[in-house]
């Protein structure tokens, strides 16, 4: 006999599980979870409007701390959007330091996210064991940066640091170390009994709802979509890597089906892709120039002559990260728009979260590796202390709006 | 029998020290295999403390009389527990005369009460994580149970052939497991061995069975309400019941004492300290088997789900046991004897 009686269970806005404030109610029959609603809003700090008040350079510091592992993503997309409107050309060399901080980054934030999943299905012990080699890459950013995690390398045009040889000694020995330790660590990730216990079969999401629902990163690729921006739409010196392809299940021999242990797949092979990357960056290390040799003034003066619009993608490690902006004739955007992977990744957690046990929600929500505070929206309170359900199509009509403004305000 | 009520309060004051030790030795071990620093060895200590001194916060929502009266049962009851389990055990190796046998039965009653204490503490507190935990918590009581009667009526048949009390844990000190055994009981031996190593963390609830308790999925489970001095008395519970389950097992499995092993005797300055000794041997043993049972299990695993370890437990776990116990009945120099 089918029991008809669910309970409500809440899970956040504080929960051990999540590393950042979100809601989510689930309805619960015995240990399965029948329903699901997500509620965003808890961690949203305005960042979009705080860039309205700052100049061009000081917004790359600002947008660095939108994300606290994407620091290198995010001002990384902003500088795309900006060389895009003003035409810079960036020099090769800086062009290259580029994907080897960014290939860095994606490193240490897998390593972090193996290290966060580990420990929410209760295995704490490989928790601390990625976390303990992740500390090379980090010591590796330091000295290249001169900051663990919020680098500030990035200015319009180019780096701010160079690669001396110096650190590329420190860089050789650090992919020494992780392709010393690869086959270890990715053996204890995909051939574990009890992790494939705990990953497979869990929160399943098809190709075909990967790709309605616009899953980006790992996310998509975990679900079999071939889909990389570093290979679709390149940049930085991601175009003249000849090997470069989108990782998927496949590359260890199995069909992708969309559950947690293939996307768990797909960033233990993107760590030896970065660790590839990296090397091949090293290697073809162009000499020149590492910025286009303005200053910040300089920088500024150009840009705030300058008016259109202008858009920047980047795969973060999480999945694309997207900027746009709009410039009239101002010593900022008139208008910046962040879209970070959580956002779109959000809705491929309803799928996911459809006919799983309690014990598989954290894992399942951490499998997108969801960083809340990049993706959080303003939750639109009346005075009242009220709250209004805005349709979709509302909606819609009123970011055209919104940015149709924005548009006509600017570009007469 | 004043010596006997003396020893009774000095088992039940070491033991909390023990216990509290064993769950910090726990801790360091578990740190120093994960290559951290760890805890001081006396951190449990520390906690205890602490709560003792902190508000006990009781949720409008919960049936009060029960949720604060659960955790002083659950500490009575595993008080008990220690006593019933290691009173004639020390009283045998310190050469008293001891009043009570150690009856398995109620000892296995009494392993049952502490939980369900536990359990109808968080069913009154509430709150639904605590609800959801103690229904996984009920999940692994009942699968559990099995293994651990088919363990305790194994021993008690092999003990039946001899001149002791079958159900007694005194008569174990006497006739082990291993002495009378041939190839068949020995192998029995080791698998209902196995099997009481495979129910310790579960009766711990420790990775990769602690679904009642998992933090990151229902923040602690049964415990979420509990603060204070109610929080501190289901830890010293723990602490207990840990130390005397451990002790189960080196006594159901190994209850050999050091001058028996080595026929060795000390003494200083005319006086013998065999009983202390012995003591130490036995908490050491008691810290061996916490060790292999506990913390290397929940080092090397992940967390199961709810319905996986019901089936390790109704299959696999009973399935060991029941091997082990056709072998023990099977063993044919038993039969001679």
């Amino acid at each position: 006999m089918k029991s008809d009686i669910t309970y409500p269970l809440n899970i956040g806005p504080v929960h051990p599980a999540f590393k950042e404030p979100i809601k989510f109610t689930f309805r619960i029959e015995g240990e399965k979870v029948v329903g699901a609603d997500i509620d965003f809003g808890y961690t949203h700090r305005a960042i979009e409007r705080i860039a309205q008040e700052r100049n061009f350079i000081q917004i790359i510091y600002l947008l660095e701390r939108v994300c606290g592992i994407c620091s290198f993503s995010h001002p990384m997309a902003y500088c795309l959007a900006i060389e895009d409107v003003a035409g810079i050309e960036v020099p090769p060399r800086a062009r290259y330091i580029r994907t080897i901080v960014g290939e860095l980054e994606r490193l240490h934030s897998h390593l972090l996210w193996t290290g966060v999943a580990a420990h929410e299905i209760g295995f704490d012990t490989l928790f601390m064991y990625t976390w303990n080699i992740r500390e090379k890459v980090l010591d590796c950013l330091e000295e290249l940066t001169g900051n663990r995690i919020n680098y500030a390398m990035l200015t319009i045009g180019g780096v701010r640091r160079d690669i001396t040889p110096d650190n590329a000694q420190t860089i050789h020995q650090m992919l020494e170390y992780y392709e010393e330790l690869y086959n270890r660590t990715s053996e204890i990730l995909l051939d574990d009994l009890t992790l494939r216990a705990r990953t497979e079969g869990v929160g399943v999401l098809t190709t075909e709802q990967a790709e309605r629902l616009c899953a980006v990163g790992p996310t998509a690729r975990g679900s079999g979509l071939m889909k990389d921006v570093r290979v679709d739409y390149p940049v930085n010196a991601y175009y003249e890597i000849p090997w470069l392809k989108p990782i998927s299940p496949r590359d260890i021999g199995k069909e992708p089906i969309g559950d947690v242990y293939d996307r768990m797949a797909v960033r233990v092979l993107e760590i030896q892709q970065a660790i590839k990357i990296i090397q091949f960056c090293m290697e073809n290390l162009p000499q020149g120039d590492i910025n286009t040799g303005s200053g910040a003034v300089k920088m500024i003066n150009t840009l705030k002559k300058l008016e259109g619009e202008g858009i920047g993608r980047y795969e973060a490690p999480r999945g694309e990260v997207c900027h746009y902006v709009i410039l009239d004739n101002q010593e900022h955007p008139v208008q910046i728009k962040v879209k970070a992977p959580t956002y779109s990744n959000g809705f491929a957690w309803a799928p996911m979260l459809t006919n799983i046990e309690i014990a598989d929600i954290p894992i399942v929500i951490a499998s997108i590796d969801p960083c809340v505070a990049c993706a959080d929206r303003m939750t639109y309170v009346q005075t009242d202390g009220s709250s209004t359900t805005i349709s979709w199509e509302e909606l819609h009509a009123k970011s055209i709006q919104k940015y149709k403004g924005a548009r006509k305000r600017c570009m007469k | 029998m004043y010596e006997v009520i003396g020893v009774a309060i000095a088992i039940v004051i070491a033991g909390v020290i023990a216990g509290l030790f064993l769950k910090g030795i726990d801790r360091k071990l578990a740190a120093f295999m994960q290559s951290r620093i760890g805890p001081p060895i006396a951190q449990p200590i520390y906690d205890i403390l602490k709560l003792m001194q902190k508000q006990t916060i009781i949720p409008a929502t919960s049936v009060r009389w029960l949720f604060t009266g659960a955790p002083l049962i659950a500490l009575t009851s595993s008080i008990l527990l220690l006593l019933y389990i290691s009173l004639s055990y020390v009283c045998y190796i310190i050469g008293l005369q001891s009043p009570v046998q150690g009856d398995l039965i109620v000892i296995l009653y009494l392993i049952l009460l502490q939980s369900i204490a536990i359990i109808s503490g968080a069913f009154a507190s509430g709150s639904p994580y605590a609800s959801i935990g103690a229904q996984r918590e009920m999940v692994i009581l009942m699968s559990t149970e099995l293994p651990i009667a088919v363990v305790v009526v194994s021993i008690a048949w092999h003990v039946a052939d001899s001149m002791y009390n079958p159900f007694a844990l005194q008569s174990l000190f006497e006739y082990t497991l291993w002495h009378h055994a041939g190839a068949f009981g020995v192998l029995g031996g080791i698998l209902l061995f196995l099997t009481m190593i495979l129910v310790l963390p579960a009766e711990m609830s420790k990775v990769p069975f602690d679904q009642a308790e998992a933090e990151t999925e229902i923040a602690e489970g049964m415990m979420v309400e509990y603060s204070g001095k109610l929080l501190a008395f289901l830890l010293l519970s723990d602490a207990f019941k840990a130390l005397s389950f451990s002790a189960l097992i080196v006594i159901l499995f190994f209850p050999y004492t050091f001058t028996s092993l080595f026929g060795l005797s000390f003494s200083i300055g005319g006086y013998s300290i065999i009983p202390l000794v012995e003591i130490i041997f036995f908490l050491g043993k008691v810290i061996f088997i916490y060790s292999i049972g506990v913390t290397v299990i929940r080092v090397i695993m992940a967390r199961l789900k709810i319905s996986q370890v019901a089936k390790v437990f109704l299959f696999a776990v009973s399935a060991i046991s029941i091997i082990g116990m056709v072998l023990i009945m099977l063993d044919p120099k038993m039969k001679m004897i």
